[in-house]
């Protein structure tokens, strides 16, 4: 990855307390996965941005990178890697995502 | 696309005693949804658990032969 592309990244990744690289958008999500985690978000009703990799190829591959997950959506809080959409459900699940992202807004 | 057998195999490099269950999800034979169990998940975080899967798949993730992959990591019942 080149230094702006991981520059970016990390500029995105600091950007807010919950920060989601997703295909699409909040209001047009682009996979079914992506569209997973902004419900489980929304469900919560915690602020949270996002970036559609699908409008930036070097940020698509970059985050691959970043986190050595292969795949997107990857969820950010306070700057730490979450996981992807299987991870997310799991930690809504168990109650866990509030927390984390309870003690992020705080 | 790949068959059920290469995914089980190729986890099953890395983690010796996994048990592995795949689901084909569509029947195209590239939305997978995986269940891994596996001592080699002892102590780990979630997230380092799918990596440890994701590493074993590298090569079907990065050519897209598997393009989604729901997956589910746990160790043994006690």
């Amino acid at each position: 990855m080149d230094p702006n592309t991981r520059q970016r990244i990390e500029t995105l990744v600091a950007s807010s307390p919950v920060v989601v690289f997703m295909k699409g958008n909040k209001l047009m999500p682009q996979c079914g996965f992506s569209n997973n985690v902004c419900q489980i978000l929304n469900a919560l009703a915690v602020p949270f941005e996002t970036f559609d990799v699908l409008s930036d190829p070097e940020v698509r591959q970059g985050i691959k990178e970043f986190s050595d997950w292969p795949t997107i959506p990857q969820v950010y809080v306070q700057g730490q890697f979450m996981g992807g959409s299987d991870i997310l459900i799991e930690m809504y699940n168990s109650g866990e995502l509030l927390e984390k992202i309870t003690i992020a807004l705080a | 696309m790949v068959q059920p057998d290469q995914v089980k195999d190729a986890i099953r490099l890395v983690m010796p005693d996994a048990h592995v269950e795949v689901e084909d999800l569509t029947g195209g034979g590239d939305h997978l949804q995986v269940k891994v169990v596996s001592t080699a998940f002892a102590g780990l975080s979630k997230v380092k658990q799918h990596q440890l899967v994701y590493g074993a798949l590298r090569s079907e993730l990065a050519s897209e032969a598997i393009h989604a992959l729901a997956l589910t990591t746990t160790s043994p019942a006690t």
